[in-house]
């Protein structure tokens, strides 16, 4: 295990490289120039002014020395300022994660109360009224983009029947639900599928068969064995899916105003706030790569048929 | 091709034929909308569906019913020609890289592994906005982000054939690499491939039509779903419908390609591919 642990870390050198090299390289390709934007407000400055900033910034300096001073500043938490506001990045986008963070925790719990429960009755009742039910439900839950969701949530709940606020107000924990409610029903969907796969799968297996055999009850083989390879499944699956749940956080905060990373990375982009966006993605990738490593890890821990360094990919 | 084609392959016409009408409406997109997509009518702004404009009109006058229409060929010329794009790009280096195997294989494995590494979206939205906005950059965003699933996919299915017995007989016989790739590798690998690509399909057709929702894709006047609901947007209470219209187009069209792909899936080989993921 700890071999393991040791080469997984290793291999994550590379990948973290290239993913700060591709985030800093691809604002390079932005045709504004940043100190530009920055006096943008300020009106008319002259070009002596803005060649003094640039000095400052390190803007003439090399592609590369660019980068690197960047990546330090990553490593550090010393990311500069905000060309908009003028607040220091790390301070920044720290103040916003914790919000994004509960809109994620908040989803991710709803998803799994939801998933599991249906995903196994659709599994148990294969074929019946209710796994058709399911399925369609988990069919039109796959096929609506989350801001049409969204927007039909604030227009029948909020605005229609009144349930819900809308916007969100951080000392009210009802504001959650809308956004959460959101990202949960593509996400659910999804695994209420696959845990019905998953459950279907199982139930097929011959130590199934042998307890049906022997006697033991259905309730008993479900919740003693079928239940747990499911759990395996969907904390791997949900840990997997963080990416678009990351991504889909940006469009969501943005229509439910939700003061998060994604709200201020789509601002960010609008007023052209580049080292912001630079954060938002490095950050957010950084978050990915070491979820998808704890995953694994689990993944490894909990499941001992699973070679250490066996698999390829 | 056996006897039993026509057959393996006949539940797959019902949903081919929705797919296909979808497709119809946005090849004749012009000939089918009532009125100009684009002709504003300020005085009929913000209509409710009735008699003249089935769908109602958005806030400058403009007839719903033909700019959903229009739009059905932004979108889905757009995510097709995407998809188009990244499926065969991406397949083609993987099933290189997995056939030749060697140094270049392991570059761009490192180099997809650095791609798969970013959460697809978050690298979207900023690379859209890097790039500035508009539909032809949102949907190079995506490729960029895109193309590595289909490297993994092809690159591990050629893997698997590499070794089997008809391809050293065609090696052996005398087939240079790019004949074996050609003639033995790549209609080897289609199914699988096809299958991911129809089931992507929805998937690409609500990102890209997020990015536009985001204002990061198609721009004003065009005609596109997602850029109509981000009009629409802040007249949720008085005028559900400019949000509404476009918002069920997305939702039926998504659900018609993710039936295809579903069956698609069902009447390939499943397992096949289930083990490449």
């Amino acid at each position: 295990m700890k071999n393991y642990v040791i080469s997984r870390l290793v291999q994550l050198v590379p990948i973290l490289v290239g993913i700060t090299f591709l985030t800093f390289g691809m604002m390079q390709f932005t045709s504004d120039d940043a100190v530009d934007v920055m006096y943008e407000q300020a009106g008319s400055v002259s070009e002596e002014v803005k060649a003094a900033k640039r000095v400052e910034l390190g803007l003439d300096q090399p592609f590369l020395v660019q980068y690197g001073r960047w990546l330090r500043g990553v490593a550090t938490g010393d990311m500069g300022r905000s060309y908009i506001s003028g607040k220091l990045i790390f301070e920044t986008f720290a103040d916003k994660l914790p919000a994004t963070v509960e809109l994620m925790l908040v989803s991710v719990l709803l998803t799994i109360f939801l998933a599991i429960p249906l995903g196994i009755l659709a599994a148990v009742k294969q074929d019946s009224r209710i796994d058709d039910f399911i399925r369609a439900g988990t069919f039109v839950g796959n096929s609506l983009p989350n801001f049409f969701v969204g927007l039909l949530l604030i227009y029948f709940l909020a605005l229609k029947m009144n349930l819900l606020p809308i916007i969100g107000h951080p000392e009210d924990w009802r504001s959650v639900v809308l956004p959460a409610l959101t990202l949960t029903i593509a996400m659910g969907a999804k695994y209420t599928r696959q845990i019905r796969a998953v459950v279907l799968e199982e139930l097929d297996k011959l130590y199934v068969m042998g307890a049906r055999a022997r006697g033991v009850k259905e309730c008993t083989i479900l919740a003693k064995s079928v239940l747990r390879s499911a759990l395996i499944m969907m904390i791997t699956l949900l840990v997997l899916s963080m990416g678009s749940l990351l991504g889909g956080t940006a469009i969501v905060e943005t229509i439910f105003m939700w003061d998060g990373v994604g709200k201020m990375a789509v601002d960010a982009i609008l007023t052209r706030d580049y080292p912001l966006i630079q954060a938002y993605v490095v950050w957010m990738s950084i978050i990915y790569v070491g979820m998808n490593l704890a995953a694994d890890l689990a993944y490894h821990y909990l499941d001992p048929r699973v070679r250490y360094g066996g698999g390829e990919s | 091709m056996d006897v039993s084609f026509g057959k393996r392959y006949r539940p797959l016409l019902p949903y081919l034929a929705l797919a296909g009408m979808v497709l119809a409406v946005a090849v004749f997109a012009p000939f089918l909308t009532p009125y100009d997509p684009n002709a504003q009518n300020l005085e009929g702004a913000l209509a409710a569906p009735n008699g003249t404009n089935l769908l109602g009109t958005d806030r400058y006058g403009r007839d719903l019913l033909s700019r959903v229409i229009m739009g059905s060929r932004t979108t889905l010329c757009a995510s097709l020609l995407l998809l188009l794009s990244i499926a065969t790009m991406g397949s083609f280096l993987g099933a290189v890289c997995g056939y030749r195997g060697g140094r270049l294989d392991s570059l761009l494995m490192r180099m997809s592994d650095v791609f798969l590494a970013f959460p697809q979206m978050v690298f979207a939205v900023a690379a859209a906005g890097a790039l500035g906005g508009g539909l032809g950059n949102a949907a190079a965003a995506l490729a960029i982000v895109g193309w590595p699933k289909y490297a993994r996919i092809a690159r591990g299915l050629a893997l698997t054939i590499r070794s089997m017995p008809y391809m050293e007989a065609a090696r052996m016989a005398g087939t240079g690499t790019v004949g074996m790739l050609w003639h033995h590798v790549l209609p080897n690998i289609a199914g699988p491939i096809l299958v991911t690509a129809a089931l992507d399909i929805g998937t690409i057709i609500m990102e890209l039509a997020g990015l536009s929702f985001l204002g990061l894709g198609a721009q004003p006047p065009t005609a596109e779903w997602g850029a109509m609901m981000n009009n629409g947007r802040s007249m949720l209470q008085t005028a559900p419908w400019v949000i509404l219209a476009p918002g069920t187009a997305i939702f039926l069209t998504v659900a018609v390609f993710n039936l295809l792909g579903d069956k698609l899936r069902d009447v390939m080989d499943p397992k096949q591919l289930r083990t490449c993921e």
